[in-house]
């Protein structure tokens, strides 16, 4: 099967960059996969699970907001961040899935703030990073 | 001529204060390699993001609020230095550069404000009254947050009109030995084309038939562009903190290495002098003896 050629690259480095047989990403107007030869592609990504198939394989990978290019055969990820499920602490996600959740219950009538909207993105960071840990360890 | 112990107390407070220096040295040969190490994992990210903003930028007409160029009445300037003094003429050359343009641009009429970032840029300019925000103690850090806040606050501030131009003034770290302080303009955002000329340019070339191709564009050019460009806004600050924090400890090796190697010279001139001091003592007290001697075998 003809395969494309996957790279996930943060702000701390690459992640990933291997070629994989087909990848499902979170994108803002819902899931696309990519298989090979996927035709010159643009898009935003939202924070959510990136999934790889490899050899029979099924890898996950939390990402968080940003882009995917795709060209000659390669699809590029450009997250702030992207995170194993093995590497992901889950205790630590529940807290801050907790923390964001008070926060965002008090801060209410803020609809606009800043901190609101910070705190909208940790806790979409902390569900999405739960939902990898779980998948990972099934 | 000095006394002796005069001399051997400065002896000793020279070679302590050499530890001192040699262990500075050291540290910052330490915090080096983290930050290099920083620099180089951060940069396929800023490689990448460059490359991708160049292929956009092909699909979307440029009247994006974030690249209007305006007439220019104020200018905002970002001074990014470290927090900490001891390494050289670092720091004192970015906030030179900073002044010059400050200058440069009060000559012209326009309206200077500034932000600072690192404890020595916001000493150099309190009492100036210009910084409209100061952030202090987040050099060490290396978190892209602190940059993603930086660039915000620009953002917000440029949209609004408070500022027609923002200028990021910081140290390009050139190599070890060089960190030169230089001035971009982060805003108004310049086509990618102009912009990153030199630094991007054989990423530039590979990518130049890429972008003849045709995108999907997902969900459409405008609304990517929207996401992308304070995206690269935050990656540009990032990228000037990273390298003004190798260069601080580049320039504070260097300085640290300097002050060692004075301080190795101190030591010999004056281990020389306590030498002649202590000759001439011995040589005194000998013609003492002697003259005794002789005085009384007459």
């Amino acid at each position: 099967m003809a395969q494309i050629y996957l790279e996930v690259v943060t702000p701390k480095g690459s992640v990933v960059s291997e070629d994989v047989d087909i990848v499902t990403a979170p994108g803002v107007d819902g899931e696309f996969g990519v298989l090979a030869n996927h035709a010159p592609l643009l898009s935003a990504i939202k924070t959510g699970t990136l999934i790889f198939k490899k050899d029979k394989g099924e890898k996950y990978l939390m990402v968080s907001a940003g882009f995917a290019e795709v060209s000659n055969n390669k699809i590029t990820f450009l997250v702030e961040t992207a995170e194993y499920g093995h590497d992901i602490d889950v205790d630590r996600a529940l807290q801050a899935k907790e923390r964001a959740e008070k926060r965002l219950a008090r801060d209410i009538a803020h609809a606009d703030d800043l901190d609101r909207i910070r705190a909208e993105a940790a806790l979409q960071r902390s569900v999405a990073r739960l939902a990898v840990a779980q998948r990972t360890t099934i | 001529m000095p006394g002796l112990k005069d001399v051997k107390n400065k002896i000793e407070g020279v070679s302590k204060t050499s530890q001192i220096t040699k262990a500075m040295h050291m540290v910052a040969s330490a915090k080096l390699r983290g930050a290099e190490e920083k620099m180089e994992s951060f940069r396929p990210y800023a490689e990448k993001f460059a490359a991708a903003m160049h292929n956009l930028s092909g699909g979307v007409s440029n009247n994006q609020p974030l690249m209007q160029v305006r007439e220019v009445d104020s200018v905002e300037l970002i001074v990014i230095t470290s927090d900490r003094g001891l390494c050289g003429s670092f720091n004192a050359n970015i906030v030179a550069k900073a002044q010059q343009l400050i200058d440069q641009f009060e000559a012209e009429g326009k309206e200077v404000t500034l932000i600072t970032v690192g404890n020595k840029a916001n000493q150099a300019f309190k009492r100036s009254g210009k910084i409209r925000k100061s952030h202090k103690d987040i050099m060490g850090t290396f978190q892209m947050f602190n940059a993603r806040q930086i660039s915000q606050s620009t953002m917000t501030n440029f949209l609004l009109g408070e500022a027609d131009e923002v200028r990021l003034v910081y140290a390009r770290f050139v190599s070890m030995a060089k960190q030169q302080a230089t001035a971009t303009t982060l805003l108004p955002i310049q086509p990618p084309e102009q912009q990153e000329g030199t630094e991007e340019g054989t990423d530039n070339k590979g990518k130049g038939a890429g972008s003849a191709v045709e995108y999907i564009y997902e969900p459409d050019p405008e609304q990517i562009m929207d996401g992308l460009l304070p995206l690269h806004l935050n990656v540009q600050v990032y990228h000037a903190m990273i390298e003004v924090a190798a260069g601080e400890h580049a320039a504070r090796m260097a300085a640290m290495d300097n002050a060692t190697n004075a301080c190795g010279d101190i030591i010999k001139e004056l281990t020389q002098l306590y030498n002649k001091a202590r000759q001439a003592a011995i040589t005194g007290d000998l013609m003492d003896i002697v003259g005794g001697a002789e005085a009384l075998k007459g």
